[in-house]
């Protein structure tokens, strides 16, 4: 089916407002919408996986931290520019993607989601243990912002190269998922046996989609380096994947685009209730359930449900 | 030729024999029911043909080449199609999307990720055709979980089809279908190219005898009886295992 208009529509609305959005409001949510493009990113890698392929990954924030720690790693450490760091964080979050997914596809459902959590604990307690290299839990300041030429060191620049990777990445993946190659992932997730039976190499399937997330996911996560100018433990550590799966759930897995509404939600709203609250968890907890409960298709699920009611049949 | 050679084929499951020894062979273009009780192999024998078991011994040979080990997808790309008697579909997918998938497994280029799928309008050509074919044009956009069991049981056999396959595996195709149903599932199968060789599951003995050139009944893991419609009805065996002896 081509893209409708009024899909297109209102990406156009929706890009018009990220590019005005510095000129309206104060430099600390620049930030916030900064970050917000960032997990939206890592949100939307992670419903290649389990909207459209029906894998449920506990174990996402591996490659989202890998790539930040290699930025970290090489800037601070290695003393390379960021026309080297940069490429070779995503290199490095994408191998690490096919190791874990070489060792994590020998399983499904519940035993994927566990040696995916596995691996990734693994990856957080080298980054945890390592204090020679890595500070452990005290992580690693003074990550310097990217030098492509002109300075991102301000809100605004830095908000700018963000979005445009953010809008290149999700072209890619809305490409991704609307090809025949997307189309098999919603196969695969539906009836792999029937995918077999039909000719399709349902692992080689599997593996690309996987590797295709961590190197997304790794790419959001060189941002988030960037933008904190610090990277610690918490960016590999299994909340971060666990969010990752709230925000895909909350906006509806399988959409794509949900999952980025979900995730620019639970960031606002972690932001908000933190300065508030200690108890952010207990509150993602409360929406987790809230939505599980009543709108199992995510926000998404929940406005294309009530626009077919509204137009019958 | 011989399109389907099965060769001593033995399948265990814990201690049970579910295959034990199963030879068969199927021509071309030949139209082959096997019948038996419940338990009696015939499915494990089509997921040992399909690919979906590996058997314990014996060989399979599909138009010449040996696919006993062969992974499933493989034997679907030599030309091997099969429908499944638990209906195993896209739930959450529509019929015409469906189609496609099937239409671009058969296609046979790998992966495929950056063209969308729209631009392929030789595969939706094609879907469109085989769903006007089968009767299914009027469900194209309906999602798949939301069809009658009937309809589903005909997306079966379309999706099995659209590949043009040259061995046809249907496991049970009219299994709880209404007797309309059924005839329109029966006529469909008529309808299949001759050249095409179809090896079918079937308990309804009506349907049995009318699609079939030959018929093979299965008992407790073994071949006991091969022939056409008279030599089966006249077989003593056959009647005390399968037909209910007097």
């Amino acid at each position: 089916m081509k893209p409708r208009i009024e899909v297109l529509a209102a990406c156009a609305v929706v890009l018009v407002l990220l590019l005005v959005l510095p000129d309206v409001v104060r430099p600390y949510y620049v930030g916030l919408a900064t970050k917000m493009l960032i997990f939206a990113l890592f949100a939307m890698s992670l419903d290649l996986l389990l909207g459209y392929t029906g894998l449920a990954s506990l174990g996402h924030a591996a490659f989202f931290g890998t790539a930040a720690y290699t930025i970290a790693l090489l800037t601070l450490r290695g003393g390379v520019t960021s026309w080297v760091a940069f490429p070779t964080s995503l290199a490095v979050a994408t191998v690490t993607g096919g190791l874990v997914a070489v060792l994590a596809l020998r399983a499904r459902g519940s035993y994927f989601l566990m040696i995916t959590f596995a691996l990734a604990q693994v990856v957080w307690s080298v980054a945890f243990g390592w204090r020679s290299l890595t500070n452990g839990d005290d992580g690693m300041p003074g990550v310097p912002r990217p030098d492509f030429g002109w300075s991102l060191d301000g809100a605004t620049p830095f908000y700018y190269f963000t979005l445009a990777v953010f809008a290149v990445a999700a072209l890619l993946l809305a490409a991704i998922v609307s090809s025949p190659f997307g189309y098999a992932l919603r196969g695969i997730r539906d009836s792999e046996t029937r995918m077999q039976a039909l000719g399709y190499d349902v692992w080689r399937y599997q593996f690309v989609a996987f590797v295709l997330a961590a190197a997304f996911a790794g790419l959001a996560g060189a941002l988030y380096a960037y933008l904190n100018r610090f990277v610690s433990p918490d960016d590999l550590h299994v909340i971060q994947s666990a969010e990752a799966l709230i925000m895909v759930i909350l906006g509806g897995a399988g959409t794509l685009f949900g999952p980025a509404i979900g995730a620019a939600l639970i960031v606002f709203l972690e932001d908000y209730v933190s300065s508030m609250t200690e108890h952010w968890l207990m509150v993602l907890g409360a929406i987790y359930v809230l939505v599980t409960l009543f709108a199992p298709r995510g926000l998404v699920g929940l406005v294309t449900t009530h626009l077919r009611e509204r137009s019958g049949p | 030729m011989i399109a389907l050679a099965v060769d001593n084929l033995s399948k265990n499951f814990g201690g049970v024999a579910a295959l034990a020894g199963v030879s068969l062979e199927i021509g071309v273009g030949e139209r082959r029911v096997l019948l038996g009780p419940n338990g009696a192999g015939k499915t494990t024998l089509f997921h040992a043909i399909s690919g979906t078991v590996l058997p314990s011994s014996g060989r399979i040979g599909l138009f010449g080449h040996d696919i006993t080990r062969l992974r499933a997808d493989r034997r679907a790309r030599l030309g091997l199609a099969r429908t499944f008697q638990i209906t195993n579909l896209f739930p959450r997918l529509t019929v015409l999307d469906s189609v496609l998938l099937a239409v671009g497994g058969a296609d046979g280029r790998p992966l495929e990720p950056l063209r969308p799928m729209w631009s392929y309008r030789r595969r939706y050509d094609q879907a469109h055709v085989l769903l006007e074919q089968w009767g299914l044009a009027a469900t194209a956009r309906r999602i798949v979980r939301n069809l009658s069991y009937g309809e589903q049981r005909q997306l079966e056999l379309v999706l099995a089809l659209a590949g043009e396959p040259r061995l046809l595996l249907l496991d049970e195709p009219t299994a709880g279908l209404s007797p309309a149903e059924t005839a329109r599932v029966v006529e469909m199968v008529q309808r299949l190219p001759r050249e095409m060789t179809i090896l079918m599951i079937e308990h309804d003995m009506d349907v049995a005898f009318e699609l079939a050139d030959r018929i093979a009944v299965m008992h407790q893991g073994r071949l006991i009886a091969e022939g056409g419609e008279a030599e089966i009805r006249a077989d003593p065996r056959v009647s005390e295992i399968y037909l209910g002896s007097e």
